[in-house]
């Protein structure tokens, strides 16, 4: 198990926990600020809480997240997004419509935008997952797409935005020099209730037009 | 009073970079569901399955004895509120679904989840209804066992129309039966005798739910008998009474964090019941407790604008002049009196176009669906959304310029308006329609107007959209410590704007202050935060600098005084530099740094431990936390102001329409809008296009959903409420501002959130009408379907009043 990378403020010291857990305990990780996080029993819909049997498959895997192997327990049932927000600690993934309409919790699967929402983590066991933890460069530096919605004021509320940063370097990794319209394209799906699009667009554009 | 002003400007107007941006592009911002806490536990509600029943029993038994449950909270052991105020739990009867009734904490979510599916409820059915009308009609239903109409001063009762009123009136009419409330001006039935034209017409605009991004989850602990709570909520101070209220304790025992909040649109103004869960049964079971809203959840009690129902007829004078108007509004008001837009809608009326004699007649019904409140331009915004084709309608009937007929009945500054005939502080509107017709080469761009190019038609829609601005009367608090930084603070709230930042800069640029040199104090209670405005009614940008203003000159004179005890003479003979106090005409001056620390020596009202008795409790417990750390102005904004201070916006779109399809789409949008000084010209900006684009979701898109026959929701989602999304929206949106200071403002400034939205709406509306010849739905959305059946030569699938199409 790797994590030795400890110097980000949002790492977890994943604790061994452990095959020993039952699905009822919680698994708690240590944030580099030393709040235990509880960790799983997040209900994805109501009216639908899973009962699996004491037993049933729960396994610790590895998960390769912003280029580190992280070791994680993780229920048949869990989605990507709340194995990121609540046993990661990677609260930048928003959830908020949980049934992959809006892209709030969008992440890159190996450079690929995807849902998290929506995806099991199990499923993504070999993959590269990109959250927008992992947006920026390690030393901090912003990514040119977030310098260009500061400058151009992209965000309004700021919920969604995780998930437009992800999908706009997405987009521009696969198509360095987008049309606006390609840009807005790429964008529709990650909704914005403030209806900052347009100036989401705008900070695209400059992205693109960026070296 | 604006020319008072004697510093240089060196902020106000000018971009800048907002300070909380980063954090949101880098997802460093925290929101209420990205805290923690040891010991952490969930709740989760049941929620009514059905519109309207009476709560028989409860049978929590097995419930409780499910794995990991800790407790639970019930209507007995909440705060209650005199129905039909909105509870927080429902206690005897449910009114719509979604409305929560108790509340299980568990060791964990599922487990929460898995108790609550244990609980059995008995419930007795009770008629229901989801169309107001059908809640008039002689025998219709009632919402509420206690009656069918409330709203603010109406108390509740029960309003039943003559059968008359319906037969007359026929399936394609508002039976005109007795209002609720009724207001005058002026002669109308002479108005209407001198009009040459008169247009009549029906309408409807439907219910939709706000859809903030961010759930309305909360998150609660208790520590040395007080509460802190983590809510999404986009007033700061402004709520504090109303969130301790629900909780049951006095204010200053609420510790009250909102950093951030993932939209409100008028839905997180004051605080909302639902905050109270995780609050009380943290008290109860003495854990951190998370209460997660879920998508579904939110659906129920995040709010929702309320449709409308209405008549209108308007007499038009040969020159165009509006000679009388005649407006009825019928409000689906949801189960609870939560919702004035019905008021609105009228004064909107008699202010935006000023008709010389008008009668307003407003019922709001109760209905089983889910509650309604403030929506950004609540009540303008439906209004003019469906009132600006007719405006059209007219000047195509007079032939007259659709611009002219405009900036004819457009209020100005000497203009009066609502029952009252009150006046507004500033009004430039005329200017505001003149500035846009050039911006948008008027005379070349009407040609297109009707023309077509293949299977597609243009139309060019004119829109305007009006709110109430700003206020006053708030408490400015600034700070100088010894380290020479100014912590400006505030308690406007967060709610995306970026308002808060802009306000904030008005205090170092009075002060002389290097925005470097600024800290803001904000987001969290323990940081000592005044009583301050809403953020909400597009108050905080003309409220909040006007009491940043006050605090500033309070500090100045503080700034003054104690460089007059230091240097000697008077403090008039002293003037502020660049940070510090200097003598004028040269000579001595102190540091900003050093009068703070006499600040500290001398004690008293100048480190903030006497202040003025005026000040709001809030404002006095925040000094209070901060008191003796340097020069502290706490100061309550006292300057003049009569009248409402109106911020009114006009667009232009140009679109096309497939006449075989009915696909709209929108080719540009362009705003002129009269908000006095401008503040922050990229804020301002993106208002305007949000406005635009939230507009567009309104005239072409969003609406509730109910099975009549049942009251079940269906748009309780994203993709069937039919958020606007990037592809619903223009190439190219551009703004201008009028730039007329506002005169009762000191630094000129007014507001503009809510009317970007409704000429946003409304110039859509036009613009569809337009592309159609003149056709006009009267209703919104104007949704593709109704656009193919009016092409295809089909009737509406609807009748004309119907609520709940799709």
């Amino acid at each position: 198990m790797s994590d030795t990378d400890s110097n980000k403020p949002e790492t977890t010291r994943s604790e061994q926990s452990s095959a020993r857990a039952t699905r009822r305990s919680f698994i708690k990780g240590v944030i580099a600020s030393g709040v235990a996080v509880s960790a799983v029993g997040y209900v994805v819909y109501e009216r639908s809480a899973r009962r699996s049997a004491a037993g049933a498959v729960e396994r610790l895997i590895t998960l390769n997240v912003n280029g580190r192997d992280r070791r994680v327990d993780v229920a048949p049932h869990e989605t990507l997004a709340q194995t990121v927000r609540y046993k990661l600690g990677l609260t930048g993934t928003k959830l908020s419509c949980d049934r992959a309409e809006c892209g709030a919790c969008t992440v890159m699967l190996d450079g690929v935008t995807a849902y998290s929402c929506s995806t099991l983590t199990h499923s993504v066991r070999n993959r590269k997952i990109v959250t927008i933890e992992g947006i920026a460069s390690p030393n901090g530096g912003l990514h040119k797409v977030q310098q260009a919605m500061i400058d151009e004021l992209g965000p309004q509320c700021g919920f969604c935005t995780p998930g437009q940063v992800v999908a706009a370097v997405a987009l521009l990794n696969n198509n360095p020099k987008p049309t606006l319209d390609e840009v807005r394209r790429g964008m529709s799906g990650n909704l914005c209730k403030c209806g900052a699009y347009d100036h989401y667009l705008k900070a695209v554009m400059r992205a693109s037009q960026e070296a | 009073m604006a020319t008072s002003r004697t510093q240089q400007n060196k902020l106000i107007g000018k971009d800048f970079l907002v300070p909380d941006v980063e954090a949101k592009v880098t997802g460093r911002a925290k929101y209420v569901e990205d805290f923690r806490m040891d010991g952490m536990v969930f709740c989760k509600t049941l929620t009514s399955p059905i519109p309207h029943a009476k709560i028989r029993s409860i049978d929590t038994s097995d419930a409780m004895k499910m794995p990991g449950v800790l407790g639970i909270l019930t209507a007995d052991d909440v705060p209650q509120f005199p129905p039909p105020a909105p509870g927080i739990l429902a206690k005897d009867e449910t009114f719509y679904v979604g409305e929560p009734i108790l509340a299980i904490a568990a060791d964990t979510e599922e487990n929460a989840v898995a108790a609550i599916e244990a609980v059995k409820v008995d419930f007795q059915q009770l008629p229901h209804v989801v169309d107001p009308l059908e809640s008039l009609f002689p025998g219709g239903p009632n919402a509420r066992q206690g009656g069918n109409v409330a709203a603010g001063q109406i108390k509740l009762q029960t309003v039943k129309w003559e059968g008359v009123d319906f037969a007359a009136a026929g399936e394609s009419k508002l039976p005109l039966g007795r209002p609720a409330e009724e207001w005058t001006y002026g002669d109308v039935d002479a108005g209407f005798k001198k009009a040459k034209v008169i247009v009549e017409e029906n309408f409807v605009s439907a219910t939709y739910s706000h859809n903030c991004m961010e759930t309305r989850s909360t998150f609660a602990y208790w520590q040395g008998g007080k509460c802190f709570l983590y809510g999404s909520n986009q007033s700061h101070t402004a709520a504090i009474a109303n969130v301790s209220r629900y909780i049951g304790i006095k204010p200053n025992q609420l510790v009250f964090i909102a950093e951030f909040c993932g939209g409100g649109f008028g839905s997180k103004i004051p605080g909302y019941p639902n905050m109270a869960i995780a609050a009380l049964m943290s008290k109860k079971i003495n854990r951190p407790v998370m209460h997660r809203i879920s998508r579904y959840e939110e659906y129920g009690i995040g709010s929702a604008r309320p449709g409308f129902q209405g008549y209108i007829k308007m007499g038009f004078a040969p020159n165009g002049r509006i000679t009388a108007a005649d407006l009825y509004i019928v409000q689906e008001s949801g189960p609870m009196p939560t919702a004035g837009d019905f008021r609105a809608a009228g004064a909107c009326m008699s202010l935006v176009y000023q008709p010389e004699a008008m009668r307003f007649r407003t019922v709001p019904v109760l209905t089983n669906t889910v509650p309604v409140g403030a929506q950004r331009g609540p009540g303008e915004n439906q209004f003019v959304s469906v009132v600006e084709p007719m405006i059209d309608k007219a000047a195509r009937q007079l032939n007259i310029d659709r611009f002219d007929i405009r900036i004819l009945n457009a209020p100005d500054s000497s203009s009066k308006f609502g029952p009252d005939q009150g006046p507004v502080t500033s009004a430039f509107m005329k200017e505001a329609l003149a500035k846009l017709r050039t911006l948008v080469n008027w005379d070349e761009l009407k040609k297109k107007s009707g023309q077509k190019n293949g299977t597609k038609v243009t139309g060019i829609g004119i829109g305007q959209g009006y709110h109430s601005a700003g206020t006053n009367g708030f408490d400015g608090l600034v700070r100088i410590t010894p380290d020479g930084k100014l912590h400006v603070h505030t308690g406007v709230g967060n709610l995306g704007t970026h308002s808060w930042a802009s306000t904030a800069r008005v205090a170092p640029d009075l002060l002389n202050v290097s925005w470097d040199n600024v800290v803001i104090e904000r987001g969290d209670t323990r940081r000592g935060l005044p009583f301050n405005s809403p953020q909400a009614g597009s108050l905080t940008a003309s409220t909040e600098s006007r009491t940043m203003y006050a605090a500033a000159m309070d500090m100045k004179d503080k700034l003054t005084d104690i460089a007059a005890k230091m240097l000697g003479g008077k403090p008039e003979d002293y003037e502020l530099g660049d940070e510090k106090v200097v003598r004028k005409g040269g000579g001595k001056s102190i540091t900003y740094q050093q009068a703070a620390q006499k600040a500290i020596e001398l004690g008293g009202k100048y480190s903030g431990k006497e202040l003025p008795d005026e000040l709001n409790p809030i404002t006095k417990n925040a000094v209070a936390m901060i008191a003796g750390s340097g020069l502290i102005a706490a100061a309550k904004d006292k300057l003049p102001r009569v009248g409402t201070t109106p911020g009114l916006t006009c667009n232009v779109a140009e679109l096309e329409i497939d006449t075989e399809t009915g696909v709209v789409e929108i080719k540009q949008c362009m705003s002129v809008v009269d908000v006095g000084t401008v503040l922050f010209p990229l804020g301002l900006g993106h208002q305007i296009a949000s406005g635009q684009v939230q507009g567009i979701g309104m005239a072409r898109l969003e609406r509730h959903l109910y099975d009549p026959k049942l009251g079940i929701p269906a748009a309780v989602g994203f993709h069937e409420g039919k958020v606007p999304t990037y592809l619903d929206i223009p190439p190219n949106m551009t703004w201008q501002a009028v730039e007329k200071p506002d005169p009762q403002h000191p630094l000129g400034i007014k507001g503009v959130g809510e009317p970007a939205m409704g000429s946003g709406a409304s110039c859509i509306t036009s613009a569809i009408a337009d592309a159609l010849g003149g056709h006009l739905f009267n209703r919104t959305p104007v949704s593709t379907d109704m656009i193919v059946n009016y092409l295809s030569g089909r009737p509406p699938a609807h009748k004309p009043l119907q609520v709940n199409t799709v």
